[in-house]
């Protein structure tokens, strides 16, 4: 027998302390699903900063507010735009009218009126917000005045005739206004409850309110979220799941597909590490689309040597996006980046990219090299020239930097440099024009090929290139203040042509992902934009 | 203990003697009597075996093994270590354009789909493959289904049975009448299950079709010629061709291992060496001033290095090395230099101040200084001579630390940048795809660990044979 | 001994002024722009967010004060990633699980430590002795990443294997999430301290008092349990301390790969995202938390030991 001394009396009784604080051993045994309560667990990737709809501007920051908020549209699984709070609606050429359900409700059982989306809309456009998404209601009267300060934030162009009414008017056409009311920063806000938080809206789950089909009911920092059914809502018959908990808060790949073996977790993305382990054990493997085009970015500013049109398309006749999406990210699903546009995104009646067919990417080095002496002669340089690649410090970027640096040795002799940022300062440099090349990605905000269509307008700010192009920006202007969609479709052609022409950005790929999902849930939705996944009218069935 | 019984001769007395008795043993000076000693230890005669191996590694290794590191190979990505292999020289030609089946319509019949008793689509049959398979492309084809909107083709590494062994969802057709596929997405030498299955639109059908397809490894002709495994002109398609052998295996891009080792052991034994030194040396003479000094020069000396002390370590590596805004094209290897020089300086100063304080005080010292020994003398005749042992010591057991260091800032993607390679670096992309080729972890983790062993060896070897006391003993 | 501690606590204060003022000059030293998002926004809204932050004014000496005084309030202010919470929230939740953590590992480690390093030397230099000291020279020897994850993938194929959760793979809230974790974080310290009880052991077994014990006729299990493993043991209690530092830092590694939420991946998410005021709330609360340990640590000795004068 082992005699405690004192210092051992008291490590012991530390023990027993630090014992007794932790939850009994194995309480429950959480599994991914628990059939008879209805509840389904998931994995987090990250914290979510926050939960103010106004100020959200990330992806999992949207995904948990897509399933406690409701906008006054959405999209249902097949991605058709379905209504939310709003029953109707009508949009016209100068505005738009939504009508809205009598049995909407807040988690506190008050009604959701046209005046909480007021609220929130102008809390929205306000500079003293601060919210980094104001420029989405562009378009909307005096929007774009107010956030630049100067104008009343009472003179934003929405209005609450009626508790059930809400009418808007628009500064110029906003054809795709009703999908475009289905992102986050357009959700309702009681005005009554968030001036009572005194700026601490959305900080904790006592700090929100709630007209989604959950709530959220615990989130501990940095460790679990749960959300409950939300008695209130209006189509809670439609709602199975009675719960949905994130115990989980981890970005780490290999862990997720850990906690999904060992039945902790409904769904765990796969990489290319990740995808093979998958196989063996014979799961089931999901593959979507996930909205996002990728590209390299050149600097268009003055001074810069990628101002060259011979050297871009030098840089661009030497990728062969096959190649990238085949043999270096090695994942199924990538689509070849041929456009600006992805190919989900819809035309007038078919896929966009059905109506204006992008040209089949040519790879040609040899043509490349010629591009490349021409660009020297113009450029007056003796030798290739050496540029500077941005990128970011995840181990994919670092992955496809080294393979872009070692295929532009070998087809032109170019010597890129790598310039491996942390995420801010990468974007401090993409702001600052401190690049030659970077490599970048859209998502869409709605889904309307605009999104994607006006990035490249000059005086657009996520032009981190300062790519300026007159022919371009009327296009775009086109694309915005039109309402037939032939012509829109026209225009958007006209933009994809001129980028394409000019070799403004290289397209890289169209990413997808891969996933395994639990054979019970089903449901589940993967889409484009946010919130993705989307489990809040999912059901299980019992294999 | 056996007991000893006296004999008459011992209780003898002794006649005069001529001389003093002669010495036996040669007098040992400190430090060859410390070489002796740690020479007779056989576990740091290993660990300094091991260093020597590993210097020969990173610096004669490179003339032998000639690959360059940087060098990408996109059809050998993250192979096992090999020592032979043979690819199938081809022909890259056109895109293939695929197979539509004449006069069939691309999408059901919409009165068929509505209605509420259709049945699941059949599977489609005829599944073959056109062409020679190859790592390069398969191309697959089989007969339209009728109503079918779409197909959906599947990949597995070994024969599906159920529906949810169909494996990697390799990619759709959007029209009843595409009825072909071309797969080229990381293909490996091997055999592949291919299974094709049809849908209607709105559902999938869970009837499939497979087909067991052998691929061979292949090489387009450009490319072997580009790589110099070709001359200009030379070769035809379809002949054999036997490729360069990568005795560690290849990365996540097909890059040589053993020579990326090689050249990533430059890295991190330039991080693990030269920052002790540089922190030591510094840590030495600073601590060494303040012990000699003393008095109010010493409190003020030690009340710096105790705030830099206070300074949690990893938190501040990692603040330094963001502060430090990296360049393009720098690899970030003089900013963790820098930051761990600056850091870890304090702890040496102190243990060499220690040391001097009290060598200050010993008998010898005093005595040498009554008579009258200039301070030079004192410094290097006494004092560096009786702290050397112990700063050598500290300087073994700091690299392990060092090396650890900049293993940790590769994991938390603050090492060094790409396309330097180094252990700590390949570590981490390795511990991705630990479970599918772990040579890609196990090979840099076992040199750090050999390094780190190694010197720890040293270190435990060195403390003995430097150790007075030890010496006493014997 | 009143006026030693009010002198150490007031060298402390200067300490962790000096820790507040390097965090803050290399906070400031970073390049990049903690208000940069993936969405370009307009300058009205980047001037309020500045103002809201306090970035407006010139750092030094507006930026620097403000912060030092708000610091000496005890009040790290917003932090920039996780908008709307306050930094001191952020470390109050984060702060325990590491410690918990740290303590699980440090009880590991040091009774592991201990019982490994008397056992070998009491088997000196026969097999289990040679074994155990390979597997603490390897222990030693492999980056902790490396035993994080080879940890992670024991425990998912034991469970699998089993049919049953032996424990779970990752996360935080029970005590069976802490184990693993616990025992990688651990592992470095236990092979330390085996090493070093180890050698004590061997020094104390040869010891006057330990052969008159035995010539008193104390059983052997008696004189190991009483005799030689307590004073073997103060060479490892002394070590302790500086372990702990070591472990409470070293957590950044396990508490990423384990999914745990502590504050050492809240402090390396936010170096990622440049959260200003959160890094510079780790650090300092770090710094003067292992400030303060240490100050206690040697008035307890000063306390217990009658050898140290204080003066």
């Amino acid at each position: 027998m082992m005699r405690l001394g004192p210092a051992g009396r008291r490590i012991a009784l530390l023990l027993g302390c630090l014992l007794a604080t932790a939850t009994p051993w194995a309480g429950a045994a959480e599994n991914a699903v628990d059939f008879e309560d209805r509840v389904i667990r998931m994995v987090l990737p990250q914290e979510p900063p926050q939960l103010d709809s106004s100020k959200a501007t990330d992806q999992v920051s949207t995904r948990v507010l897509g399933h406690v908020m409701e906008a006054l549209t959405r999209f249902d699984g097949q991605g058709r735009l379905v209504p939310g709070v709003a029953e109707r609606w009508e949009i016209r050429r100068d505005g738009a009218t939504f009508w809205l359900r009598e049995d909407a409700r807040w988690s506190d059982g008050s009604p959701v009126t046209a005046a909480d989306f007021v609220f929130s809309w102008r809390h929205a456009v306000d500079p003293k917000t601060a919210s980094e998404y104001a420029f989405i209601l562009q378009g909307i009267e005096n929007a774009e005045e107010i956030s630049q300060g100067e104008a009343q934030i009472t003179s934003l162009g929405v209005s609450a005739p009626e508790p059930r009414r809400l009418e808007v008017r628009f500064s110029r056409a906003l054809a795709y206004f009703d999908k475009l009311v289905a992102f986050a920063t357009f959700y309702p806000l009681k005005e009554s409850f968030y001036r009572a938080r005194d700026g601490r809206y959305g900080a904790d789950a006592e700090d929100m309110l709630f007209n989604g089909p959950f709530v959220i009911e615990r989130w501990d920092h940095g460790a679990r979220l749960e959300m409950a059914k939300n008695p209130h809502y209006w189509d809670r018959d439609n709602i199975y799941l009675n719960r949905i908990e994130f115990p989980y808060i981890t970005a780490d790949t290999n862990a997720a597909l850990n906690l999904f073996k060992d039945n902790r977790i409904i769904l765990a993305g796969l990489d290319s590490e990740t995808m093979e382990n998958a196989l063996d054990q014979r799961w089931r493997i999901e593959r979507f689309n996930d909205g996002s085009a990728w590209y390299i970015e050149f600097n268009h500013r003055e001074g810069r040597l990628t101002q060259n049109w011979h050297l871009r398309r030098a840089l661009a006749l030497s990728f062969d996006t096959y190649e990238f999406i085949n043999r270096v990210i090695g994942t199924p699903g990538n689509l070849p980046g041929l456009s600006l546009y992805p190919s989900y995104l819809q035309g007038a009646k078919q896929r966009l990219l059905q109506e204006i067919p992008p040209p089949e990417p040519v790879t040609d080095w040899t043509l490349a090299r010629s591009h490349l002496e021409k660009a020297m002669a113009e450029l007056g340089l003796t030798e290739p020239p050496e540029l500077v690649l941005l990128t970011g410090n995840s181990p994919t970027a670092n992955k496809q930097a080294e393979f872009l640096q070692t295929l532009w040795k070998d087809a032109l002799g170019l010597t890129v440099r790598i310039d491996r940022q942390i995420f801010k300062q990468r974007l401090a440099k993409m702001t600052a024009g401190d690049f030659d090349l970077v490599a970048a990605g859209w998502g869409p905000d709605y889904l309307d090929p605009l999104t994607f269509g006006d990035l490249f307008a000059s005086w657009n700010l996520n032009n981190r290139g300062r790519y300026a192009n007159p022919a371009l920006d009327a296009c775009v202007r086109d694309a915005q203040n039109s309402v037939d969609p032939e012509a829109r479709v026209r225009a958007f052609g006209c933009i994809q042509r001129i980028l394409l022409d000019d070799h403004a950005i290289i397209p890289t790929y169209e990413r997808g992902q891969i996933y395994v999902i639990h054979p019970a849930v089903k449901g589940a939705i993967r889409r484009q934009t946010s919130p993705d996944p989307d489990l809040a009218r999912a059901w299980l069935e019992q294999p | 203990m056996s007991a000893y019984t006296p004999r008459p001769e011992d209780f003898a007395p002794l006649g005069a003697q001529d001389a003093a008795p002669v010495l036996v043993r040669p007098s040992l000076s400190y430090w060859a009597d410390a070489r002796a000693r740690l020479l007779r230890n056989p576990r740091a005669v290993g660990s300094l075996a091991l260093l020597a191996l590993l210097g020969l590694f990173t610096t004669v290794g490179p003339l032998f093994w000639t690959v360059d590191p940087s060098t990408q190979n996109l059809d050998r990505i993250s192979e096992p270590p090999n020592l032979s292999a043979e690819a199938l020289l081809i022909d890259r030609g056109q895109r293939w354009p695929g197979v539509e089946a004449e006069g069939w319509p691309s999408a059901p019949d919409p009165a068929w789909l509505a209605s509420p008793t259709r049945t699941a689509l059949d599977a489609p049959e005829g599944l073959s493959v056109v062409g020679t398979p190859h790592t390069w492309s398969v191309r697959l084809r089989w007969s339209p289904v009728e109503n079918a909107a779409g197909y959906q083709i599947y990949r597995n590494r070994y024969r599906p049975t159920a529906l949810n062994e169909l494996g990697l969802p390799l990619g759709d057709r959007w029209s009843g009448a595409e009825v072909s596929y071309e797969d080229a997405l990381a293909l490996e030498p091997g055999v592949y299950w291919y299974s094709v299955t049809a849908t209607d639109g709105l559902r999938e059908s869970p009837h499939f079709q497979t087909l067991r397809v052998e691929v061979e490894r292949a090489l387009p002709l450009n490319a072997a010629r580009k790589a110099g495994l070709l001359a200009p002109g030379d070769g035809e398609p379809g002949q054999r061709l036997s490729l360069p052998a990568h005795p560690l295996g290849t990365d996540y891009l097909g890059r040589d291992m053993l020579s990326r080792l090689m050249h990533g052991a430059r890295t991190s034994l330039f991080i693990g060496l030269l920052a002790p030194l540089l922190y030591v040396l510094f840590g030495t003479a600073y601590g060494a001033a303040a012990g000699f000094f003393g008095g109010r020069a010493d409190a003020v000396l030690m009340r710096l290095a105790d705030f830099v002390v206070a300074l949690p370590f990893l938190l501040f590596m990692i603040l330094f090395r963001v502060a430090s805004g990296v360049e393009a094209g720098e690899s970030g290897i003089t900013a963790i230099l820098v930051a761990m020089v600056l850091l870890l300086w304090p702890a040496t100063a102190r243990l060499v101040r220690g040391q001097i304080l009290q060598i200050r005080e010993e008998g010898y010292v005093q005595a040498a200084r009554l008579l009258g020994a200039p301070q030079r003398y004192l410094i290097f005749r006494h004092m560096i001579p009786n702290t050397l042992g112990v700063i050598l010591v500290t300087l073994t057991f700091a690299i392990p630390t060092a090396i650890f260091t900049e293993a940790f800032l590769s994991f938390i993607g603050m090492g060094v940048a790409p396309p330097t390679p180094s252990w700590g670096s390949m570590c981490f992309e390795g511990l991705k795809s630990m479970l599918n080729s772990p040579h890609e972890l196990f090979f840099p983790a076992l040199m750090i660990s050999l390094t780190v062993l190694a010197f720890n060896l040293l270190g435990d070897g060195l403390r003995d044979a430097l150790d007075a006391r030890m010496r006493a003993r014997e | 001994m009143g006026r030693y501690a009010i002198k150490r606590i007031i060298q402390g204060l200067i300490t962790i002024w000096f820790i507040a003022t390097a965090t803050f000059a290399a906070m400031h030293a970073v390049p990049g722009d903690p208000l940069s998002n993936e969405k370009a926004t307009t300058e009205a809204i980047r001037k309020n967010l500045e103002a809201r932050y306090g970035l407006d004014r010139p750092v030094f000496p507006d930026q620097y004060f403000i912060f030092l005084g708000n610091m000496a309030k005890g009040d790290f202010g917003l932090s920039f990633t996780q908008q709307n919470r306050r930094v001191n929230d952020i470390i109050l939740d984060a702060f325990p699980v590491s410690a918990q953590l740290g303590v699980l590992a440090i009880a590991f480690a040091a009774i592991g430590g201990v019982l490994l390093g008397a056992f070998t030397a009491l088997k000196r230099n026969r097999w289990p002795d040679v074994t155990v000291m390979l597997a603490v020279i390897l222990g030693i020897s492999v980056p902790s990443f490396v035993f994080a994850a080879l940890g992670q993938l024991a425990l998912v194929n034991a469970n699998d294997a089993l049919g049953f959760t032996l424990l779970p793979v990752a996360g935080w809230g029970e005590l069976s999430h802490m184990i693993m974790p616990a025992v990688v974080l651990g592992l470095s310290t236990l092979a330390f301290l085996t090493r070093l009880m180890r050698s004590s052991m061997l020094e104390v077994l040869t010891a006057d008092y330990i052969r008159t014990a035995r010539a008193k006729g104390v059983s052997e299990g008696g004189i190991f349990w009483r005799h030689a493993l307590r004073n073997a043991s103060l060479p490892v209690i002394t070590v302790l301390g500086p372990a702990i530092a070591a472990i409470t830092t070293g957590g950044f590694v396990v508490e990423l790969v384990f999914a745990i939420p502590g504050l050492g991946r809240a402090f390396v998410e936010a170096v990622q995202q440049l959260d200003y005021t959160l890094i510079m709330g780790t650090t300092v609360f770090y710094g003067s938390f292992l400030v303060f340990m240490v100050i206690v640590v040697d008035l307890i000795y000063g306390l217990i030991d009658p050898r140290v004068r204080l003066a």
